[in-house]
């Protein structure tokens, strides 16, 4: 339990640090940016909003650093992040809120796919060393090398077309509103697959080696020999005694392979028009929107804090030592 | 370079076939430095890493047109006069490649260095000092490692409007050393209770001498395999941010004729050439910096190494695979039996 408090404490030490660094980046920005956004929406910004701009941008000149960064907060728990320019009038939290579910869903199930088939693989690969999937090391070491974005290019190319089965951009067919009926469905899924398949190839390879590494250094401890000697059949040694402690590092190295993995869908859902986070990002680059950006950014972390949570209890629950008291 | 031999010594206890004693013959110095080449993976992604250096050194003089150039042949494919084909305003794509490796390269190896040294100093003093100052330090890589860098740096690069290749690698840098700052404290907490560093110690040395010259000699391998590893990370990323178009145009890198390509619908017009190259000279590139890394792992880990062949036909037909801790004894009778009988230490077990 104390584990577990202090993992809670770490994470809401680092949002509170995201949240600090996404208050102090516009303030790098050269210049007055909300004037230059005011002259080109005269009229049509509101004083509130105008105000709430200053706030987020620092440009709050009658006030000092830390009754800004009050204020900053404030309004973060009111939910306010700002207008977006790039759909102005929306303010940014409703067009977060339209592309979260895309990026959740896709990341989600391709991530725990991923996850899943490459640990399995990697058990395999590391308990028969030298047998045929380790000669899958290789190919998986040149698609992670690959960018993610590149992938989806070429798997555009190569599967998708006007005649193909595949879409090629689109989280949906244009004419369908989401909805959860049985003409939506199908067409979100069949959307889904491509970007979803880049990303499984190309995040996979990591989860292989990491496991696989793991695997071969835990077979030859003495409780492995231990079991053996005992008699247990071949695959109960493998999974129930060598996998599961080698599965521990893997889990806790999600962390890092979490945002990675974060990093690399946004990209390809940029190269498939995917409505997710990363596309939404990009439109936000394009106009210089900062308050867009801004609010992507720290959606995008806490999402990858709470996943980071759950690693953190599934590892509670695998490893015991995480939970003697004291 | 001497060989870390007390980190071989860490990662695998009581296996230190790779260990050797610091005091070792001249001759014997001389086979451990080629020891590192001697592995074919190593040797291979070395060779290929040399080619790139060599490209982003002479690869502006050899480029046979200007990059930015443009022609009247318009988005065409490979032929002899363009081998990468054109672009939609003509300039010659493997023209582009050359010229852009030299960015990738700068930019790669510069963010790598920066990383490096910065996960040195955090990771190694929070590692060897403990305490507060570890505490702090910690909670300060655990808190870079959890944010996820790459959004990180598309925002902070944006808002730094038509960065150039020197900023792009430091903000690359900045984000990006946490995981080895990671592993440095970790190796670091295992080497600091050494005899040899308890000894140094109570000599009175210096804590800096300590720590550059009886603490980084041991971890050169895990700094090495870092730096490869943040390398390979830099390049991919600043493709990345070249690819959305965050950075400044003015240059060529391999991201910015991506970002051409996808921009100006290369895959509408089915020209495959355009973007094609610079994915495949990004996977070489990369491939050749993991190539290097499992060398070093495997070098500082020999259990590491893929097994050769592991499954052993028996003269009765019957197959053996071997594994650590295993040691197969056939029997040798003449009478011919359908199971080869292994009989291994400390089980006796059927082969299948």
């Amino acid at each position: 339990m104390k584990y577990f408090l202090q993992r809670i404490a770490f994470y809401l030490f680092t949002a509170w640090a995201a949240i600090t660094l996404n208050f102090f980046i516009p303030r790098m920005v050269p210049g007055d940016p909300v004037q230059s956004l005011i002259t080109k929406y005269q009229g049509q910004l509101s004083t509130k909003s105008i105000q709430s701009l200053y706030v987020l941008f620092g440009l709050d000149k009658d006030e000092g650093l830390w009754s800004q960064y009050i204020d900053y907060w404030k309004q973060l728990f009111h939910g306010d992040l700002g207008l977006s320019f790039t759909f102005f009038p929306t303010p940014v939290s409703t067009v977060i809120g339209q592309a979260l579910p895309w990026t959740l869903l896709l990341v989600g199930i391709t991530t725990v796919i991923s996850f899943l088939l490459g640990t399995g693989l990697g058990v395999l690969a590391g308990w028969r060393r030298g047998s045929w999937v380790d000669g899958l090391l290789p190919v998986t070491t040149f698609f992670s090398s690959v960018p993610y974005f590149w992938l989806g290019i070429i798997a555009i190319y190569l599967l998708a077309g006007p005649d193909s089965f595949f879409p090629s951009s689109g989280g949906f067919d244009s004419g369908l509103v989401p909805a959860w009926d049985q003409y939506f469905i199908p067409s979100a899924i069949k959307h889904s697959l491509l970007p979803a398949l880049t990303i499984l190839i190309s995040s996979v390879s990591g989860w292989i080696l990491s496991m696989r590494n793991m695997m071969v250094t835990v077979s030859s401890e003495d409780y492995i020999t231990v079991a053996h000697a005992k008699g247990l059949p071949e695959r109960r040694v493998a999974v129930s005694y060598a996998a599961r402690n080698a599965l521990l590092p893997n889990i806790s190295g999600f962390a890092l392979a979490l945002g990675f993995i974060v990093g690399g869908t946004l990209l390809v859902e940029i190269v498939f028009s995917y409505p997710g986070l990363g596309y939404t990002l990009l439109q936000g680059l394009g106009a210089k929107d900062y308050p867009l950006m801004q609010g992507v950014f720290l959606v995008i972390t806490i999402s990858v804090l709470v996943a980071n949570l759950l690693a953190d209890i599934a590892y509670l629950l695998l490893d015991p030592r995480t939970r003697k008291e004291g | 370079m001497t060989i870390p031999t007390s980190s071989i010594e860490q990662v695998i206890p009581g296996q230190g076939s790779m260990a050797q004693p610091e005091a070792a013959k001249p001759s014997r110095a001389k086979r451990q430095r080629f020891l590192f080449v001697r592995n074919k993976k190593a040797a291979t992604g070395l060779v290929i890493l040399g080619v790139y250096v060599l490209i982003a050194i002479i690869g502006p003089w050899i480029a046979p047109y200007d990059p930015s150039a443009r022609s009247n042949d318009l988005v065409q494919g490979p032929s002899a006069a363009h081998w990468f084909g054109t672009t939609h305003l003509g300039q010659d794509v493997f023209s582009q490649i050359l010229e852009g490796t030299r960015s990738v390269m700068l930019v790669g190896f510069l963010a790598g260095a920066i990383a490096t040294t910065l996960s040195v100093l955090i990771g190694v003093t929070a590692g060897y000092l403990g305490g507060k100052m570890d505490d702090s330090l910690s909670v300060l890589t655990n808190v870079v490692l959890v944010i996820p860098a790459v959004p990180l740096m598309i925002i902070i690069t944006s808002v730094l409007n038509n960065a150039s290749d020197t900023l792009v690698a430091l903000v690359i840098g900045l984000t990006s050393w946490s995981w080895n700052a990671r592993v440095l404290r970790a190796q670091t907490l295992s080497l600091r209770r050494r005899d040899f560093v308890e000894a140094s110690r109570a000599s009175g040395e210096r804590t800096w001498r300590i720590i550059v010259f009886e603490l980084m000699p041991n971890l050169t391998a895990v700094i090495a395999s870092g730096f490869v590893g943040t390398v390979i990370f830099a390049v991919l990323s600043e493709i990345t941010l070249a690819f959305i178009g965050v950075v400044s145009n003015s240059g060529w890198n391999w991201g910015t004729i991506l970002f051409w390509a996808q921009g100006q619908q290369a895959l509408g017009q089915d020209a495959w050439w355009w973007f094609v190259p610079a994915g495949l000279a990004i996977a070489l590139l990369g491939t050749s910096l993991s190539l290097i890394n499992f060398g070093i792992d495997e070098f500082v880990s020999p259990r590491l190494r893929s097994a050769g062949k592991t499954k052993l036909k028996t003269a009765s037909g019957g197959t053996v695979r071997m594994r650590i801790g295993f040691t197969p004894v056939l029997s040798n009778s003449a009478t011919p039996h359908t199971h080869a009988k292994v009989v291994a230490t400390p089980v006796m077990r059927e082969a299948k």
